[in-house]
């Protein structure tokens, strides 16, 4: 118990200075919002006064302290360029991206799950040689390369979805995962190779360890004991694994969503970090860091139950 | 079986091999100028003249490749290098301390993780200024420190309990000494296959960088950027996308099979 | 056949590679194609048009500074005049207007049955307090408009007649009230803008999409399409991709690159100009661009006809001053073939000047335009041949308006500069010594008593000698190396007709119907 919460207070210190740095971040960026936002006639009076109006002529630390109550009751401020509300532009985009994560993390398990353990179980040959082969290649396909590959196909020339276009969630839902599925394979394709490349060698490597070498001569079922050890005992580097990807497919997504026209996080941050639109940056790099430290201290906790041995080093 | 794991490093070297001769031959000559433009000349599809064709100015794309192929690498190799000097240095000071210098600094880490990375690199670009190589290094280095830290980290912590590095210290070596001397070479199998898998890394990075607008730009076009830009005359000029991009993933391709390569080796000796 | 044969090499090239990696590629469940929206879209009388930026601002028309949130809320909104797509100006909201014989009563009289979008109708008490608004703005955002600050004041004489006064004579006074005319006592300007345009305005999703439908209240013909629907795609890939899919019907501002790769079956490409001075424009305070025979010889250095044929396919309106074909009357088609492509005289220009060597400059260049870009890169090659050594900054344009046309640390920049209402003065007063946004720090004597001369002047064709002697000036002394006015290439879908091209940066829809 006093390792979960000792990860908690981490997590939450983390958040804490993440939310920070990315306030003063814009405090350094070259571009004035208030400039930005009454473009190039204005008078140097009216950026005074729209500065006033939007509080930016105060202390960074008063302007980070309102920021920081406000999150904590829900108010993540407005927009300089929407005049909305933050929350309520971020709410539809936040499940657009969630959707194409969870579309992308499927496939990533459904394809390198069952081809990592074939993979595992393959050791020499030509095929294995091959296999890996590829699986290199598929990570080095950049996926915007890939992204713009498949829109022409698939879109363009084939016409099974609209390029460009992202259809509305709620009125079109099947022509929005149809967009969503083409985004997430281009998401997909390296962290499937990576995903597999993992898997076989972390099996591999458990497979060589002497306790299994034992079993096996002892007499044991080659295939029982690979289900009994081998795999509860790479549970715990996988387990990190798959929660490292599912950090990284929400960054990775930020140029997919570009690729795509996906109106999701990743645009958004894009755009408004252009448009110096600090609350909407700030809001999404907090939520964008939320889920990557998020998932990161979710899977100290679950290998933590795995394998208790972890709780008395702490260390990871 | 030893033949086989070798045929990876052995691929992979061929390949990165002659990617590089063609780097460094266009870091001197280049079949046509790469910046000359020929208004009669737009848009010539790959032929023998110009193996790769042309660009939408009529330049050629295979001297552009070959001087972009440059700005890639070295972008590629200065991030690799301050994230691995930088994370290991970090790395082995944490790893072989640890107690209060190793909190701090791998939270550290998580924090600079937790960015996305597309802001960081924003901030540190508009401090700068934009399009410089060398601003793009500094932005992406510092993404990598922390994945190169843990990796060492790992391998310095230990290696503290090792008896012979126990020895040592009761023999009176310095730290410096036993870190530098003692381990730093023993941690180089699990430091070379993440050095070409950072590499891999830096390079699609800067090529996502160039594809948002925030990477390299003109006059120190690379391949990221070419493809970014090729990208938008698919339609018109396939050639150019395929062709820069069938460098990036060779280039990478290359990369990863060296470090496939190098891993099956360390994996043996395991 | 080109393509297709790409077609088939890609599709080897994917499937291969998706079923190697173990997935097949499986195509949701219903494998139909859907339905292409441009059958749908004629259907319905509707379009969709493609925008490569969202609106960023707010919607309020007196806040919107983004040329692009203008050009697309002119549908929406109206002034007392509007323009019109020959340059003219016609009465909208009011019917018609009389000035006093001393310049300084203005007397608007309302037109019957014009109304706002939520149905009140347009009462003078509407007109006085949009004019207040941005004559001597009181809310913040709110932009001023300089050039009603003479208003003296304006009144409401009765529900359909409004008298301006102004404190001195202006005989353009009247292209300034294009201003919208908004409804007095409504606050929703922000984000559910209220106007008297042919659309209305229905619904905005922040990044996605702007929809307007047909005001069936318009005072005049009216539009012809149901329903627009504005797609915001902000890459160029995407853009030119939904015209491919069939997804957007009409899209402006494309690159001829772009255009080439669309299917001339499926669209026809209209041209007309962007209404844009681009040029490389000159920090005239900083070395060496002080000494007017730099500036000289760089416009002798670069061939512009050669910056349209490798850049623009040959589309373009070359320039010789800071003023575009379009304006007709004032544009002086002499300053075009003023200074000649010549390197030699280029490089005696600069030995005079004590660079016979040529120099290092930097090109500021805002990097997501990529007309400006191209530009640059061209421009640099060719200084190349007279020794000047020119590098390219790319910056981002939020940081271009703060650092370059604020702060006017540069040296030279390549951008486009629009006139904001259909006025000569709206191109020229920018170089007058003393204006705030002077951003390339010109001073001449000469070119500030013109444009006084100019505002005194109630004569329109003595007016426009003066504009043009300022044009001159303004190349004689090589203030900029002034290039184009970039083709504005509209893509529209077969069977759509009826766009018209305007001087000034909008792009009016009401005029675009589907062919019966």
């Amino acid at each position: 118990m006093k390792y979960a919460a000792r990860r908690i207070a981490s997590f939450l210190l983390t958040m804490v200075i993440v939310s920070f740095l990315a306030f003063m971040a814009f405090d350094v960026i070259s571009g004035d919002p208030a400039t930005a936002l009454l473009g190039t006639e204005a008078t140097p009076e009216a950026i005074a006064a729209l500065r006033t109006e939007m509080g930016l002529d105060r202390p960074l630390g008063v302007r980070y302290g309102e920021w920081l109550l406000g999150f904590f009751t829900g108010d993540l401020g407005t927009s300089y360029v929407y005049h909305q509300s933050v929350s309520e532009i971020i709410a539809p985009k936040i499940s657009v991206t969630l959707l194409l994560s969870f579309v992308s993390f499927l496939l990533i398990l459904l394809i390198s799950i069952p081809l990592g353990l074939s993979a595992a179980k393959r050791s020499g040959g030509a095929l294995e040689a091959a296999g890996t082969a590829f699986n290199q290649f598929c990570m080095a396909v950049p996926p915007f390369f890939t992204g713009m590959l498949l829109s022409y196909l698939f879109g363009v020339i084939l016409k099974w979805f609209m390029p460009g276009v992202f259809p509305d969630l709620s009125t079109d839902f099947p022509g929005a995962m149809r967009h969503i599925f083409f985004a997430a394979i281009a998401i997909a394709v390296p962290r499937i190779a990576m995903t597999v490349r993992m898997l076989k060698s972390t099996i591999q490597s458990e497979m060589r360890k002497s306790y299994v070498r034992t079993a096996i001569s002892r007499g044991n079922d080659r295939s029982a004991v690979l289900r009994v050890h081998v795999l509860k005992n790479s549970l715990v580097p996988v387990i990190t694994f798959l929660a490292q990807t599912m950090a990284e497919i929400v960054a990775g997504g930020i140029v997919v969503e570009q690729v795509f026209a996906i109106p999701g996080l990743g645009r958004m941050l894009v755009s408004s970090i252009s448009n110096r639109d600090y609350p909407m940056v700030q809001a999404i790099v907090v939520i964008l860091a939320l889920w990557v430290v998020l998932s990161g201290t979710v899977a100290d906790l679950v290998n933590q139950r795995i394998d208790p041995r972890l709780r008395l080093g702490g260390d990871r | 079986m030893k033949q086989k794991m070798n045929g990876f490093f052995a691929a992979g070297l061929t390949i990165t091999a002659l990617l590089l001769l063609l780097t460094v031959v266009g870091a001197f000559w280049t079949p046509y100028d790469p910046n000359a433009m020929s208004g009669s000349e737009k848009f010539l599809a790959p032929c023998l003249a110009h193996p790769f064709g042309t660009d939408n100015f009529g330049r050629d794309i295979l001297s552009r490749v070959m001087k972009g192929a440059g700005t890639t690498f070295t972008v590629a190799a200065l991030t690799v290098l301050m994230g691995s000097v930088l994370g290991t240095l970090i790395g082995a000071l944490t790893g072989y301390f640890g107690g209060i210098v190793d909190d701090l600094l791998m939270r550290l880490g998580d924090v600079l993780t937790a960015f996305p990375s597309v802001l960081l690199a924003l901030v540190i670009i508009s401090l700068l200024g934009p399009g410089s190589k060398y601003n793009v290094v500094l932005a992406l280095g510092l993404v990598f420190i922390p994945s190169f830290a843990r990796v060492t980290r790992t391998a310095f912590a230990s290696a503290r309990d090792v008896n012979y590095i126990k020895s040592a210290r009761l023999m009176g070596a310095s730290s410096a000494r036993i870190l530098l001397i003692h381990i730093l070479p023993n941690t180089l199998n699990v430091l070379l296959p993440a050095i070409t898998i950072g590499f891999n890394n830096a390079v699609l990075a800067e090529a996502s960088m160039s594809y948002l607008g925030i990477g390299v730009t003109p006059p120190d076009a690379s391949l990221g950027y070419m493809l970014s830009e090729a990208q938008g005359m698919f339609a018109r000029a396939p050639w150019y996308a395929l062709c820069t991009g069938a460098v990036i993933v060779l280039f990478v391709f290359g990369v990863g099979l060296i470090g496939e390569g190098l891993q099956r080796r360390s994996g043996e000796v395991d | 056949m080109k393509k297709r044969l790409t077609a088939l090499v890609l599709a080897t090239l994917l499937c291969t590679s998706l079923a190697a990696c173990g997935s097949k590629a499986e195509t949701p469940a219903q494998s139909a194609p859907p339905a292409p929206t441009e059958s749908a879209n004629k259907a319905a009388n509707a379009v969709t048009v493609g925008i490569a930026q969202d609106l960023d601002n707010s919607l309020d028309p007196h806040k919107a500074v983004a040329a692009g949130t203008k050009e697309v809320m002119f549908n929406v909104f109206e002034g007392l005049v509007k323009p019109t797509s020959s340059g003219d100006l016609i009465p909208a909201v009011a019917e018609k207007y009389t000035v006093s014989e001393d310049y300084l009563t203005y007397t608007f009289t309302l037109r019957e049955g014009v109304q706002f979008h939520n149905g009140d109708a347009v009462t003078a008490e509407d007109v006085v307090y949009s004019l207040k608004r941005v004559a001597a703005p009181t809310e913040a955002g709110v932009v001023q408009v300089e050039a009603l600050s003479i208003m003296a004041d304006v009144v409401a004489v009765d529900e359909k007649t409004v008298a301006l006064t102004l404190t001195e004579p202006s005989n353009e006074f009247i292209s300034y009230l294009t201003v919208a005319i908004l409804p007095a006592d409504y606050t929703g300007q922000d984000t559910a803008p209220i106007g008297t345009g042919p659309f209305k305005f229905v619904s905005r999703s922040a990044q996605e999409s702007i929809v307007m439908e047909k005001f069936e209240g318009y005072w005049g013909e009216g539009a012809h399409l149901d329903q627009v629907t504005f797609r915001i795609i902000e890459n160029a890939e995407g853009l030119l991709m939904g015209l491919q899919s069939g997804a957007i019907d009409l899209c402006s501002h494309l690159t001829s690159t772009q255009v080439s790769q669309l299917s001339e079956s499926e669209f026809n490409i209209e041209q007309g100009y962007m209404n844009l001075v681009q040029a490389m424009y000159l920090n005239n305070a900083v070395k060496p661009f002080d000494d007017v025979r730099v500036r000289q010889a760089l416009c002798h250095a670069i061939d512009r006809q050669m910056i349209l044929d490798l850049a623009f396919d040959g589309y373009g309106a070359l320039i010789g001053s800071s003023m575009y074909p379009a304006f007709g009357k004032y544009f002086d088609e002499e300053l075009t073939s003023y200074y000649t492509y010549d390197t030699a005289k280029a490089k005696d220009l600069l030995t005079q000047a004590g660079y016979p060597n040529g120099f290092d400059m930097t090109i500021t260049v805002p990097s997501n335009y990529q007309p400006h870009m191209d530009t640059a890169q061209v421009i640099v090659e060719q200084l190349k041949a007279v020794g000047v050594n020119a590098t390219i900054q790319p910056i981002e344009w939020e940081s271009w308006v703060s650092d370059v046309y604020a702060g006017r640390e540069f040296q030279a920049t390549v951008v486009g500069v629009d006139a904001s209402t259909m006025t000569a003065r709206a191109l020229l007063e920018r170089f007058t010594s003393t204006y705030s946004k002077n951003f390339i720090n010109y001073n001449s004597a000469n070119y500030d008593e013109l444009f006084a001369k100019a505002q005194a002047c109630y004569d329109d064709a003595e007016q426009t000698a003066l504009y043009k002697a300022m044009e001159r000036d303004l190349t004689e002394n090589a203030a900029n190396v002034y290039i184009q006015d970039l083709a504005d290439l509209v893509a529209v879908r077969k069977g759509l007709t009826g766009l018209a091209f305007y001087p000034i940066y909008v792009l009016d829809l009401s005029t675009v119907r589907y062919e019966a």
